[in-house]
């Protein structure tokens, strides 16, 4: 009786210690525990959506909005529009924040990162207790306070501070700058511009090949900007000027005409890319000291000038490092800009995660569709830097 | 005849060590090298130094001479200033110091956060560092207890006369939002990332999902999911306190990125490393705990602390879910009549705030990681 028992027992226990068998096992249990999660999670959506008489449906897209998108550079939106409108313009809003912030942040960052590495102490000193003072406040208060300073410090509009003979205009409705106007011909000089750029990269292209072949250096970057610049300048004079501006001018209590960057959209901008500048210093400030010493001697011992060797030697290598947490700052500075929604900048988790969500009482609906948007940008985003590591990686033997 | 002329004669080798070069020793020496070693470096100094003087006056005036500590309101402030608003009108910040502490917390009762601050600080001295009375392995158990001593001290029940959570705000709910996402992220964070390099093919998908659909969502949504929508996947007619489901959102968040921090580590090891605890016969978990895990933490504490000081400045956000955390409620005090629109004073001082907490922990980071450097590096 009792070795009977203990035969069963040990079988199980040999299943159990047999490695392949026991992972399967665990992971049925897994699957298992995470199926059933779900179906009850499920089916109390269903219970409670049902029990105040709500139902799952996309169909409030095509509702009218009935609220106000101050800000919607793009397309037309008003009142009427519907849900679906709101949330494109909330989409656009967003990437156009996220594309200006990542140019500026760039900027800012690799001069940044760059100053830390000066051999100036005082320089030295200055960047560094510039960016750890901005990397350790939260972003949020950042956002907060220069959107405060912008809205109580700078002027009413009748007293604002006037740039460059009286056209460009800094008060707390915003920045008024002179909008471009293209008249006619504006088109072909633009279509000369693309040709232009076409030939200098084919130019670049064919000298690097009698570069291969010869050794002979052209200078490429002063060749092709004289191309570009020269084309498109004799352009844009041939075809009379096809450009005007549109000056923004002062009307009763605010601006008409120009192009106006909201005290939102500024603050929003500014703050994001400051504070994602001093994160990417410390990035290009590492990568670039991660190439050892040993790479410019070495360059310096077979002949190269300075500029050659960061060009061809210093950079390329820099990159490597630089250029995955480079993108994750990237994504982190595009979802950060959600933070929007403190200073009613329209973004997609002001309007459609907001406003919207507000008004229909839709929640699962509206939080799908926004973080479903941001899950696709994180995608794009980290598909583009797997591509770019391929390329640059090391070709190993 | 000066005694500089003397001529004394010394045998070889006698001769004392004369001073260094005024040029390449002392402060001349070092202003020249560091700060006017070529014509670019000059006019960089030159360029700083015009900055600096455009800056630090103003902002020493500001802060320190024209500002006012003692008023009663906004008025009274600009009135002992020789112009209003010349300087920082602290006197606002003081007189809400208190609210910006504690929010709500019924004072009689405020021996309990105070209390629980300090246990928390015996806490975290007793982790960190390595002399302390009485075994580590105590320390380490009272730092695991911790949080559930805090809960029932900060919530009441048991003996204690019971607080709601509605009452929690400014610095206090601060502490209690950045505390709690940084000691339940670390070990759910590293199971996640075990899990996405586990040998077994649903589990990894399960952890990989999860990872990459935290991280790629904003906090925002994350905690407006909480704030409207979590209560429908819960049986119905169960109620959830709103910073319960904060404190789970922030827990998740920061797990799914230490999981990431975690992960390079695990991957720095060398598979050396795997196989010879293979070789000695230990289990998967006993390998993780003697061998694996205690080098890939060790390589993963930068980037561990980065998160946490990442949790902790994102534990702002709970304000646009409504929660008056310190940046909440201060906002609201800007409402206030007697001290409407101090905006500046408000920020500065959350800034600082936050700068002194996060500062701190990111230059632990770097002492810690020089004293666990075990390299043979010169």
């Amino acid at each position: 009786m009792t070795t009977a028992r203990a035969k069963s027992n040990n079988r199980l226990l040999r299943i159990w210690r047999h490695q392949e068998s026991r992972a399967v096992i665990i992971q049925i249990v897994t699957m298992a525990v995470v199926a059933a999660l779900i179906a009850l999670i499920a089916r109390n959506v269903v219970i409670n959506l049902a029990a105040i008489g709500k139902e799952f449906s996309f169909g409030f897209l095509s509702w009218p909005a009935a609220y106000d998108i101050t800000f919607s550079p793009f397309i037309e939106y008003t009142n009427q529009s519907t849900h679906l409108r709101a949330a494109a313009v909330g989409i656009l809003n967003t990437l156009l924040v996220a594309f200006c912030g990542i140019v500026l942040a760039s900027i800012l960052g690799f001069t940044l990162g760059i100053l830390r590495l000066s051999n100036n102490w005082l320089i030295n000193r200055i960047a560094y207790v510039f960016v750890e003072f901005v990397r350790n406040v939260p972003i949020l208060i950042h956002i907060l306070a220069f959107y405060s300073l912008i809205v109580v410090i700078l002027p009413k509009p009748k007293n604002s501070k006037v740039f460059f003979n009286e056209s460009f205009f800094l008060s707390n409705r915003g920045f008024y700058v002179p909008s471009p106007v293209f008249e006619s011909g504006a088109t072909i000089v633009g279509v000369i511009f693309i040709v232009a750029v076409v030939a200098a990269l084919l130019f670049r292209r064919w000298a690097r090949g009698v570069q291969n072949q010869t050794g002979k250096i052209y200078p490429v970057f002063w060749i092709s900007s004289a191309i570009v610049i020269g084309a498109t300048g004799i352009a844009f004079l041939a075809t009379g000027m096809p450009l005007s501006w549109d000056v923004p001018v002062l009307k009763g209590f605010n601006f008409k005409g120009g192009m106006a960057l909201k005290p939102e959209f500024l603050a929003l901008w500014i703050a994001l890319s400051y504070y994602t500048a001093c994160f990417i210093a410390e990035i290009v400030r590492a990568g670039i000291l991660a190439v050892s010493h040993g790479q410019t001697e070495a360059a310096n011992a077979m002949g190269l000038r300075p500029n050659r060797t960061l060009q061809l030697i210093v950079i390329p290598q820099a990159l490597r490092v630089i250029v995955p947490p480079l993108c994750s700052q990237y994504l982190n500075l595009t979802k950060n800009s959600s933070l929007a929604i403190a200073i009613g900048y329209m973004d997609i988790t002001a309007t459609i995660g907001g406003i919207s969500l507000m008004q229909t009482g839709k929640e699962m609906e509206t939080m799908i569709i926004v973080m479903g948007f941001y899950l696709v940008i994180s995608l794009i985003i980290s598909a583009f830097m797997n591509w770019f590591n391929q390329r640059i990686k090391m070709t190993e033997r | 005849m000066s005694d500089r002329h003397s001529t004394k004669e010394y045998l070889p080798g006698t001769h004392p060590d004369l001073p260094p070069p005024v040029r390449t020793t002392g402060p001349i020496a070092w202003a020249r090298i560091n700060l006017l070693s070529s014509p670019l470096n000059i006019l960089l100094t030159i360029l700083s130094i015009g900055i600096l003087y455009l800056i630090i006056p103003g902002v020493v005036d500001w802060v320190f001479v024209n500002a006012v500590w003692d008023a009663t309101d906004r008025k009274d402030c600009w009135a002992q200033m020789d112009t209003a608003r010349d300087g920082a009108c602290w006197a606002f910040i003081k007189d809400s110091f208190q609210l910006f502490l504690y929010g709500w917390y019924p004072e009689s009762e405020r021996w309990r956060p105070n209390l629980c601050f300090l246990l928390f600080l015996l806490a975290v001295v007793g982790v960190l560092k390595e002399k302390m009375p009485g075994k580590r392995k105590y320390w380490l158990w009272f730092a695991v207890v911790f949080p559930f001593l805090a809960a029932w001290l900060l919530l009441g029940g048991l003996g204690l006369p019971p607080v709601s959570t509605k009452q929690f705000g400014g610095i206090l709910l601060t502490l209690i939002i950045g505390v709690a996402g940084v000691a339940f992220s670390l070990p759910i964070g590293i199971l996640l990332a075990l899990g996405r390099r586990s040998k077994l093919p649903a589990l990894r998908t399960i952890c990989v999902l999860f990872i990459e659909f935290i991280r790629g969502v904003p906090l925002i949504t994350l905690l407006f999911v909480a704030s409207t929508m979590l209560t429908y996947f819960l049986p119905p007619g169960s109620t959830f306190d709103l910073l319960m489901r904060v404190l789970i959102m922030v827990t998740l968040f920061a797990s799914a990125y230490i999981a990431e921090v975690v992960r390079g580590g695990l991957q720095g090891l060398s598979s050396g490393q795997y196989e010879a605890a293979d070789s000695l016969g230990l289990t998967y978990w006993r390998a993780h705990q003697l061998i694996i895990l205690p080098q890939a933490l060790k390589i993963s504490i930068p980037g561990i602390i980065n998160t946490f000081i990442g949790t902790y400045k994102d534990s702002t956000l709970v304000i646009i879910i409504g929660m008056l955390d310190i940046l909440g409620l201060g906002r609201a005090r800007l409402n206030d009549a007697d001290w409407l629109g101090l905006a500046p004073e408000l920020y500065v001082f959350i800034a600082l705030f936050f700068f002194i907490c996060c500062f701190s922990m990111a230059r632990y980071s770097v002492s810690l990681e020089k004293r666990l450097e075990t390299d043979h590096r010169r």
